[in-house]
């Protein structure tokens, strides 16, 4: 089986953001960068997928610049097979259906089974590229799994909607799945095969080569929100704290 | 504007979602219709026209043939701008559209603009505002940002049909085992977010939670990690609460759960990052460690 996982290198999200000199993006300095959370699931189940059926490649994408080869050998020691690095230093310029169109063109003539990805991103957040991609590549695509099954040429999955409700959903190979939080429990890399990992190929493909759409979205500006509360704020000692919110809760609460 | 709203059906219901749609074009003074993969007996109550495809012969999932549906739909009301919810459904579907259209998406619109949406953006700490530059959009509205229009008129039908064949199966519905433990009745909640750091940890939560006479629950990554069964997961998809008191402990704010508790009558934060979403709905943030937070409020609150 051949299997195709997209990931996307963000920063976490406990970071004190800064905006840009141009004001529509973070400022990309002084930023932890780890790999996308709903990736993580994508990338287990494709190596789970992997170890199920003998004889399975894995290859793991990512467009951006060099820092995400950082993220693409994390997948490699999780146990994809390969990385392919879409080299792109402007890719937080692009919109989701440019993104797309590069990975589809990149997919289209080598025949994956099944393709991963998150179903969102969390710096983004679009939850778009995942089905425009399947839908590119004329394949059917199950979104926001929470259980994934593969035999017999037909992947079955939970789907998760809102309230604790799910649905069963059913398509033929090739198809596309995005991948929701607890689809499963990430692995951690080994030692051994961080080391194993380092010998696997990564390859480089200018994103110029497979770039031909045009944007459909710009962005005109990122900024902070303007506050909607105004949480009061309480810094210091914690047994100074502990006082505090014991006084707090007894003036302005019923609870104690 | 000229919208197209495409409104949710689940197990025969109409979802009260769909007035959020109503909503926001009202507010954004649009012309609109409505789309609707449902049932002639749960039409919502409005003043306009319903283009109503029967949810008996086209499912209520079913992307290929609802998308089909859409845009004949939308070509019918003439729209410029496809309206869903940011949804299962919505998320799922909107793309499809999208693509077909040549359109641009927006995905999770929380506001309009002069020139166009605001999106939120790093877990709601920033805001992006953007503008569609092709002829077309499609448009997804994060879940309660907008405010639902009062059920009110009467609609007109259009019925579509479609006799095609889908590439995915839908296979029914599965409900989350019932039973456990019901947050919703709970006066206090004390709940552990990813920041308690280990499973160990979320003992520290529950002791804080007994010494002041309550429950306790969890955000989603504790649920899914297992440091905590899922009937103690607060959020979307999980329980929603409005106990008196709400103490979030190392919880960060997701939209996703700040739906499931931000209707607490008070909410205490403690949190390590002063920027934290969570602020947004909290009355008050500590900003400590929560393992030396908690373990000395509970020594404090039981001596
Ligand atoms: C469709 C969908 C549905 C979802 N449904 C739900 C849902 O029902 N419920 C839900 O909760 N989530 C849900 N989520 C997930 C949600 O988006 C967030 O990922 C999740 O709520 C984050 O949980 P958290 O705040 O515990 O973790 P994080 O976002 O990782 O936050 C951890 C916080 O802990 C703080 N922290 C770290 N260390 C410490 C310390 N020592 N002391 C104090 N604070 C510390 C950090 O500053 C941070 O703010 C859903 C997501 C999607 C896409
Ligand atoms: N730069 C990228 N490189 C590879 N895959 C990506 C990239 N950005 C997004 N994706 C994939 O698309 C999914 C959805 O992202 P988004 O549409 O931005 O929410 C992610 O979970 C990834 O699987």
């Amino acid at each position: 089986m051949n299997i195709l996982v997209c990931i996307k290198q963000v920063p976490d999200m406990e970071s004190r953001f800064k905006v840009d000199a141009k004001g529509t993006w973070y400022e990309e300095s002084d930023l932890a960068w780890r790999m996308n959370e709903y990736d993580e699931y994508a990338v287990e189940q494709a190596v789970q997928l992997k170890e199920q059926e003998s004889g399975s490649d894995l290859t793991v994408l990512s467009i951006g610049p060099a820092r995400v080869k950082e993220t693409l050998k994390k997948a490699l020691a999780m146990g994809a097979d390969r990385a392919v690095q879409v080299v792109d230093d402007a890719a937080a310029e692009k919109d989701p259906f440019q993104m797309a169109s590069v990975i589809a063109a990149f997919a289209k003539d080598k025949g994956f089974d099944v393709i991963f990805t998150g179903m969102q991103s969390q710096d983004r957040g679009s939850g778009q590229i995942g089905v425009l991609v399947a839908e590119m590549l004329g394949i059917p695509a199950l979104t926001t799994a929470v259980e994934f099954a593969y035999a017999d040429g037909a992947i079955n999955v939970r789907r998760e909607l809102e309230g604790g409700l799910k649905a069963v959903v059913t398509a033929k190979t090739p198809a596309l799945v995005s991948c929701q939080l607890g689809l499963n429990t990430p692995r951690y890399p080994t030692l051994p095969n961080i080391m194993k990992a380092k010998k696997k190929e990564l390859l480089e493909v200018p994103v110029a080569d497979l770039l031909s759409a045009e944007s459909r979205l710009t962005t005109l500006s990122l900024a902070y929100p303007e506050k909607k509360g105004s949480a009061q704020i309480l810094e210091g000692e914690v047994a100074d704290l502990v006082d505090q919110v014991i006084g707090i809760l007894k003036e302005k609460t019923a609870v104690l | 504007m000229k919208a197209l709203l495409v409104g949710e059906y689940r197990e025969g219901k109409l979802l009260e979602s769909t007035y959020e749609l109503i909503g926001f074009a009202q507010q954004a003074n649009a012309e609109f219709e409505l789309f609707l993969a449902g049932d002639k007996d749960q039409l919502p109550q409005v003043d306009s026209k319903v283009y109503l495809a029967d949810a008996a012969s086209v499912g209520e999932y079913n992307p290929t043939v609802h998308k089909q549906l859409i845009l004949e739909a939308a070509e019918k009301a003439a729209a410029d701008t496809i309206v869903f919810v940011h949804s299962s459904y919505g998320w799922d579907l909107a793309p499809r559209v999208a693509l077909a259209l040549e359109a641009a998406q927006v995905s999770e619109v929380v506001e309009t603009t002069a020139e166009g949406y605001l999106l939120p953006a790093c877990n709601a700490k920033l805001r992006r505002s953007v503008k569609a530059t092709t002829g077309k959009t499609v448009i997804t509205l994060q879940a309660g940002a907008f405010m639902a229009a009062e059920p009110a008129g009467t609609p007109q039908v259009e019925e579509l049909s479609l006799d095609s064949a889908s590439d995915i199966e839908f296979g029914g519905y599965e409900q989350a085992e019932a039973g456990g433990v019901d947050l919703g009745k709970a006066e206090i909640i004390v709940s552990a977010g990813r920041g308690v750091g280990k499973p160990e940890n979320v003992e520290m939560i529950q002791a804080l939670a007994k010494a002041l006479g309550g429950e306790y629950g969890a955000s989603r990554p504790v649920v899914d990690a297992g440091w905590a069964p899922h009937d103690r997961q607060v959020g979307t998809t999980g329980q929603v609460v409005s106990p008196k008191l709400y103490v979030a402990c190392g919880i960060s704010g997701a939209i996703q759960h700040l739906a499931g508790m931000k209707k607490s009558e008070f909410i205490l934060a403690i949190n390590t990052d002063k920027d934290a979403p969570i602020n947004e709905v909290a009355d008050v943030l500590v900003v400590a460690d929560i393992k030396q937070f908690a373990p000395a409020l509970t020594a404090k609150l039981e001596g």
